[in-house]
Formats: C-alpha cells, sequence, structure tokens
C-alpha cells in the first residue's frame, strides 16, 4: 500500500516513472494507445513483504510447502556460521528499526491503503464524470442532429408553399395584363364603331336636310296656291261633315 | 521457437553459452535490458490498482542486500571468529 502511496502523492517519481513511459511509447511503433487497457486490480503476490510468490511455486514440486522456509533457515544459518553476515551494532540497529517498521506497517497499513484507495477512486470518479457529461453533451448532439435532418424532410412543404405563391402570383399578373390588353382593345374598337356611327349620322343627316331643301324649293307658288284652295275645301267639306253629325 | 527469443528460465542448461551468444551486450542493449527489468517490475508490482508493500519493500530489501555487499570488505573487520 505504500506503492498506492507512492503513486497517489509522489510528483517526482510520477514525473520520472512517466517520462520512462512516454519514451515507451515512441519506441514501439506497432502498439496502439486507445483504448488504454485497465490496470490490473492487484499486484504480483508476495510473501512475507519480500519474498515474491514465485520462489514457494519454484520449489513446491521438489520440496512441498516447508521447502522455501528450509532453505531460509538453513541460509540464516549458514551465513551466521561462516559469518557472511556479521554481528555488530548495525544488526542491533536493523533489528530494532525493523522491529518499528514491521509494527507500524502491521497497525496502520489497512487505514493508509483505504485512504489511498479513496484517493484514487475520487480521481477515477471524476474523470468518469467528465466522460459520462462528454457522452451525454454528444448524444444530446447525435439527437438534435438526428431532429434537424428530419426537420429538413419536410422543408419540401415549405418550398412547395412558396412555389405556389409564386405561381399565384405569376397567375394573377397575367390576368392584369391580359384584362388591360382587353380593355385597350375594345376601347380602340369602340372608338372606330363611334367613328363609323357618326359617320353614317353625318351623311343621313346632310342627305336628309338635302332632300329637304330641294323639295321646299320645288314647291312652286302655283302648287302652294293649289294645294291651299284644296285645303280649303277640304275643310269646309269636313265642317258641313261635323256640323250635320252634331245636329243629328 | 528459436534460441534468441526463450527467456532465461527456458533455455536448457547446455545452451546457456551459445543462448549467451544471441544476446545483445552494446551499451544500447543493455540499456534496453535494464529498462526491460525495471518496466517488468514495474507493472507487475507497482503500477496496479491496489498494490501491496511487497513492491516497495522488495526493492528495499534488495538494496540493503546490495549495500551489504558493497560494505562486506570493511565489515569484515567486526568478525567475531577470525577462523571460521
Amino acid at each position: 500500500m505504500l506503492s498506492r502511496l507512492v503513486l497517489t502523492s509522489n510528483p517526482v517519481l510520477l514525473l520520472l516513472l512517466s517520462l520512462v513511459q512516454a519514451s515507451r511509447s515512441f519506441h514501439q511503433s506497432s502498439q496502439s494507445l486507445a483504448p488504454v487497457p485497465p490496470l490490473p486490480e492487484k499486484g504480483g503476490k508476495v510473501r512475507h513483504g519480500i519474498f515474491p510468490e514465485e520462489l514457494f511455486t519454484l520449489l513446491y514440486p521438489k520440496t512441498g510447502v516447508t521447502g522455501p522456509y528450509m532453505l531460509g533457515t538453513g541460509l540464516l544459518l549458514y551465513m551466521l556460521s561462516k559469518e557472511i553476515y556479521v554481528i555488530n551494532h548495525e544488526t542491533f540497529a536493523a533489528a530494532s528499526i525493523g522491529a518499528v517498521v514491521i509494527y507500524g506497517i502491521k497497525k496502520f497499513g489497512p487505514s493508509v491503503a483505504a485512504f489511498a484507495d479513496k484517493l484514487n477512486e475520487d480521481k477515477v470518479a471524476k474523470a468518469q464524470e467528465v466522460k459520462d457529461q462528454a457522452m451525454a453533451s454528444l448524444a444530446q448532439g447525435i439527437e438534435d442532429e438526428k431532429k434537424e435532418q428530419w426537420r429538413v424532410e419536410g422543408r419540401h412543404m415549405l418550398f412547395d408553399a412558396k412555389r405556389n405563391n409564386v405561381a399565384m402570383l405569376l397567375e394573377t399578373n397575367y390576368r392584369e395584363r391580359l384584362h388591360m390588353v382587353t380593355n385597350e382593345v375594345k376601347k380602340r374598337l369602340d372608338y372606330q364603331v363611334q367613328l363609323q356611327n357618326l359617320h353614317r349620322r353625318m351623311e343621313q343627316e346632310h342627305l336628309v336636310n338635302w332632300v329637304e331643301q330641294s323639295v321646299i324649293k320645288s314647291i312652286t307658288p302655283q302648287q302652294e296656291k293649289e294645294s291651299i284652295a284644296k285645303c280649303i275645301a277640304d275643310l269646309k267639306v269636313l265642317a258641313k261633315n261635323t256640323q250635320a253629325r252634331a245636329t243629328v | 521457437m528459436a534460441l534468441a527469443q526463450k527467456k532465461l528460465m527456458d533455455v536448457k542448461l547446455g545452451q546457456l553459452p551459445s543462448w549467451l551468444g544471441t544476446r545483445d551486450f552494446t551499451p544500447n542493449g543493455l540499456l534496453g535490458s535494464v529498462r526491460g527489468g525495471y518496466e517488468r517490475y514495474y507493472n507487475k508490482y507497482i503500477n496496479v490498482k491496489k498494490g501491496g508493500i511487497g513492491g516497495v519493500a522488495m526493492f528495499l530489501a534488495g538494496y540493503i542486500a546490495l549495500s551489504y555487499l558493497w560494505e562486506y570488505d570493511h565489515i569484515k573487520h567486526d568478525r567475531w571468529r577470525k577462523y571460521h
């Protein structure tokens, strides 16, 4: 669990380690970096803090469970008896420090581990939240895009309406001009008709006047006297008739 | 599998010299092997979600052992017996 603290809190070590990681990514071209595989849950197993489990698995087929412990005891006794490991003041110092360290680890280990785990979890939760928000916004973007595409499908109705408007305008304009043309043509034709009527009337009147005048001129005074005498004679006859009828 | 790609643990004892011949001992190669070993250790024991004390403790134990080894010529004088 110290390694957890190492990972979470030591910036210099982190920088060094990350530099090593970065240089590795430059030298291996066939690897692809995304998506990054998740970290393994637990590290390699270690017994008693300093002996990797592989040693025990190595010796198990030949010597069983107690093999490595026997090996350790034998090695220790050999080193002590041959004084490859010398007991001096440093041994005492190492023993005291070792005792204190082991006591501290046994007592505070789990709580420190839980604390470091919580720090890691907070980081992961924040990153996850960012990722979730990004995904949500992108999904929302997709929804909006789909809606816009659906709206685009309806645009042809708008264009149809506009086209109808324009067609109506054109039609109205055309009809107006047609009316205007008809009116103008009618006016012109009416004018010609009136002109002809006028001509005819004038000719008629002129002719009638001329005939009247010629007739009046042709009545001689002789004829006039004769017609007046006839009229008087007729009037007398008429008066006699009316008188006769009145008395009857 | 060709000899060069086998790992050290898979090499038979008789093939060891020829296997050593295939290894890259140029400075670049040595550096590469050191880096490879470091990354293997790092990715196995430290770069995990719930690492234990083992990763750092093994490293410190190795450091202690190595420094004892380097100081042995000086520590030799603290021996209790002259003849073993």
